[in-house]
């Protein structure tokens, strides 16, 4: 453990990316290769399955520690992470080891088939031989959610220098539905046998966002333009008699979208396509608010299938006759996939995305305002002679959203935020007028700079008119812009509605509370955008 | 029954008997000052009480005021109350004041630390009946290493980028903390160069008598290849800020009780967090507050609501009194550091 432990400390130590790729292609060079198998598992998102709940982790703390479970319960929110609350809040080891990362991972899964006092003696145990950092770690192992500060790019980028696969190569191996448990590092990393998983996914190509307008992006004649769905990014692979859908996060959805299985009737084996699983009926996209609804749900009630059946709204195909044709050009991979969607007859779950049809850029960015009434989020913009690559890379792909809706709120509440604010103020509850009375309406957390956010948490500290538990009603003396995706309507709100991605764009210190929007103004939005 | 012997108002902790407030925050006749720190010592009061030891900084602070001094241990009468100051271990010149009428003890705590730094005066237990205390770090996550601990990892990590060719940049602050950092390292492990608003606070100390290793303040001017892999001690705010260019790659740490939060190191975006506080951790305040002897306690800034609770829970009247104070800061604006 010490070893990986050394390891997470140098990539948390450094925010510089030579510094992590040097410190993982050391770790891959050297570790045995159980470790660096599990390492390689960790950093791609698999984790040993849960053993433990949290619930008897905070109480096994508490009680080693010595202090009320209460207390565990209140600064764990202020540290933000459990397993490092944990680790800060049990005393010393009182003693040394030194095990690989493996024996402690077997460690955790052990701990399935023990009952609950023989489970709780293994974690103490194992709390009183490691220390703070190795504790934090195992604790991780056991609640999962291991982050390191480093991106699947980068970790391939370490391994290709350590083992001189080139870096594609890695990315598509480190695809799909492997466990450390099910492949060995020999097999996923140096000799695959691409045969042997039929449901391995492609690495996604994800679009960096334009900020500015597409002018800079040259010549219009070498880009075509598409809507910018407003649904959930799938791959769908139609392999061997089988079909798999993957998430962007590499989650198997499958299953949730069960309509989507009637495409083994229709598309041809050895057919992969890139698309976005939208909500669909009567021949047009339903908002997000309709797929919503089934986001979550393993399986889904028939009522749901009729009110929001999904279709794949497909623009790219990676897979044709069973050969990776990604690094065809863009123009040639959709000339293929139209002819491949455009026969199919209606019943079939699948639309082909639309090109938008444009000859400048003036006329796009008059297509990009008519986004929201087609239940598109804005345009995407690809170039006609690019490959389908791997990772957010900059050039090819770009998104063109359209501009949030914002309202003008008053602050009534603040919150300290935490993890990386601890001691800040930064969740903050905002309302706007319905007569003479604020009404709350919508939470916020981001989009302040760290020099706004310290002015306004010396602002709340003097200005707090009452305190509930953690969170304070303050004086209602300043406005925000409050920027945000979607609205719809909600019972579970006293104001009725419930935004999407809301966020502070703007502090209005040009603006008196008086002038914040009122109630009508989001029922008003609520009616045009809900 | 007559008045209690401290009234907290909204100007800050009173003493009705002793016709004098202690730290407070809007300006008064009299003010009982524990400490130079910008939320303890403000400008405006028209006179003011202080350690010897505390005077030189608030000079340097506050400019031209009136400032009386006293020696730790001191007794003065004021009013109908005996005032004196005993070490808070916080920054040199710190103090805890206990005030007395008549057998009855107060003591306020400022900004206190118990464990002995080997810089500052070391922090002293005063027994009392009610004791009013602050509790920035007042939570069981917060338990700090031994200092040569952490000096010891930081010179290993100075060490390391002097080998890499790169400056190491640490954020401490200005007034206090960057003084007792320097005080605690090896000054022969290499040169050692400052920010001006440290430099400027070194003087003040250097003047005093306190022992710096030598340092050499940045200017414009200054050609840094003349000291290569040297360790630069700045306020936080200047990490980040476009004063750190002319260091080029330099490996960046902060050195704050703050930095025991893996959450708030990253926020900062540092490579390196020292967990150094000048502020007690969770047991030094716990035990601070046993050796007082006192039953009634009040806490002021920090996590009041969670510690006053535990302390309730653990047999004591206690009660939050709400202050302007501050805390570690490690998210003071530039403006405030540079004084
Ligand atoms: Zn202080
Ligand atoms: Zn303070």
């Amino acid at each position: 453990m010490k070893r990986f432990a050394d390891l997470f400390s140098r990539l948390d130590q450094t925010t510089r990316t030579n510094a992590k790729v040097e410190a993982l292609a050391t770790y891959f060079a050297e570790a045995p290769e159980s470790d660096r198998l599990w390492t390689i598992a960790l950093l791609s998102h698999r984790r040993p399955k849960r053993t433990v709940t949290t619930t008897r982790l905070r109480e096994w703390a508490a009680e080693r520690a010595n202090v009320p479970l209460w207390l565990f319960e209140e600064a764990y929110p202020i540290v933000g992470d459990l397993a490092e609350t944990i680790a800060l809040i049990l005393p010393d080891p009182s003693q040394d080891s030194d095990l690989p990362l493996t024996h402690w991972i077997g460690e955790v899964r052990a701990l399935a088939a023990l009952d609950e006092t023989a489970r709780k003696a293994r974690v103490l145990a194992a709390w009183d031989r490691l220390d703070r950092t190795e504790r934090f770690l195992f604790n991780k192992l056991i609640t999962g959610g291991f982050r390191m500060g480093v991106s699947q790019k980068l970790m391939t980028r370490a391994l290709s220098r350590a083992t001189g696969v080139p870096e594609p190569d890695l990315a598509h191996r480190l695809m799909g539905d492997w466990t450390p448990e099910s492949t060995s590092y020999e097999g996923l990393i140096l000799t695959p046998d691409p045969s042997a998983d039929l449901s391995k996914p492609y690495p996604f190509y994800l679009a960096y966002q334009l900020d500015e307008g597409p002018e800079a992006l040259g010549d219009p004649a070498l880009w075509a333009a598409e809507r910018k769905w407003d649904g959930i990014r799938g791959q769908l692979i139609l392999r061997g008699a089988e079909h798999h859908l993957w998430s962007r996060g590499e989650d198997l959805m499958t299953d949730r979208f069960p309509e989507l299985a009637r495409l083994i009737d229709f598309v041809p084996q050895g057919t992969v396509m890139d698309g976005e699983v939208l909500a669909f009926r009567d021949d047009a996209p339903l908002t997000f608010n309709a797929l919503q609804k089934r986001i979550g749900r393993k399986t889904v009630p028939k009522k749901l299938l009729a009110e929001a059946p999904v279709i794949l709204m497909a623009y790219d195909l990676l897979e044709w006759e069973g050969e990776d044709i990604r690094a065809a050009p863009y123009a040639e991979r959709r000339a293929t996939l139209e002819s491949l969607v455009r026969p199919l007859p209606a019943e079939a779950p699948i639309r082909l995305s639309p090109l938008v049809d444009f000859d400048g850029w003036d006329r796009l960015a008059a297509e990009r305002e008519r986004s929201r009434e087609l239940c598109a989020e804005g345009v995407m913009l690809k170039r006609l002679d690019s490959p389908y690559r791997d990772g957010r890379r900059k050039g090819d792909w770009w998104k063109w959203k359209v501009d949030p809706l914002t309202v003008d709120a008053v602050m009534v509440y603040a919150q300290q935020g935490a993890g990386r604010r601890a001691n800040l103020f930064t969740d903050f509850t905002f309302a706007v007028w319905s007569g003479g009375d604020l009404v709350p309406f919508t939470k916020a957390y981001s989009g302040l700079t760290d020099e706004e956010f310290r002015r306004i948490t010396s602002w709340v500290r003097r200005n707090t008119l009452e305190r509930y538990g953690p969170v304070r009603a303050v004086k209602p003396e300043h406005v925000f812009e409050i920027a945000f995706e979607g609205i719809q309507e909600s019972t579970r709100h006293k104001s009725g509605v419930a935004l999407r991605f809301p966020r502070m764009a703007r502090w209005r210190h040009d603006k008196p509370p008086g002038e914040a929007n009122t109630l009508e103004d989001l029922r008003a939005m609520l009616a045009a955008y809900g | 029954m007559s008045e209690p012997l401290l009234i907290f108002t909204d100007r800050g902790i009173c003493c009705p008997a002793g016709g004098f407030y202690i730290d407070p925050w809007r300006p008064v006749e009299r003010a009982v000052i524990t400490h130079g720190h910008a939320d303890h010592a403000r400008p405006g009061h028209s006179s003011y009480l202080a350690t010897e030891n505390a005077a030189p900084v608030m000079r340097h602070r506050l400019g031209d005021i009136r400032l009386e001094t006293a020696r730790y241990a001191e007794q003065r009468r004021i009013g109908d109350v005996t005032v004196s100051f005993h070490p808070a271990g916080h920054v040199p010149g710190s103090a805890q004041v206990r005030v007395e009428r008549a057998g009855e003890v107060w003591v306020v705590s400022g900004d206190y630390k118990t464990a002995d730094d080997g810089f500052c005066e070391p922090w002293e237990p005063v027994r009392c009946h009610a004791f009013v205390t602050e509790c920035t770090f007042g939570l069981p996550v917060f338990k700090w290493r031994p200092q040569a601990e952490v000096v010891a990892d930081l010179h290993a990590w100075w060490r390391a980028n002097a080998l890499d060719g790169r400056f190491s940049v640490i954020g401490a602050y200005a007034l206090g903390k960057a003084q007792r950092v320097l005080a605690a390292l090896n000054s022969s492990a290499g040169p050692i160069l400052t920010h001006g608003a440290v430099e400027a606070t070194n003087e003040v100390a250097r003047a005093q008598g306190l022992p710096l290793p030598p340092t050499v303040r940045v200017t414009p001017e200054t050609d840094l290849k003349a000291y290569p892999g040297a360790l630069v001690v700045a306020p936080p705010s200047a990490l980040g800020s476009p004063w750190m260019r002319r260091f080029g790659p330099a490996s960046t740490g902060f050195a704050s009780g703050w930095m025991a939060l893996r959450g708030i190191r990253r926020r900062r975006a540092a490579d390196r967090g020292f967990v150094l506080s000048d502020h007690a951790d969770w047991d030094g305040l716990n035990a601070a507050i046993a050796a007082t002897g006192a039953e009634r306690v009040f806490v002021t800034h920090g996590y009041t609501q969670i510690f006053c609770r535990w302390l309730s829970e653990q047999g004591y009247d206690a009660a939050i009194v709400e202050t302007e104070y501050e805390g570690e800061s490690l998210d003071a604006p530039a403006e405030e550091e540079a004084a």
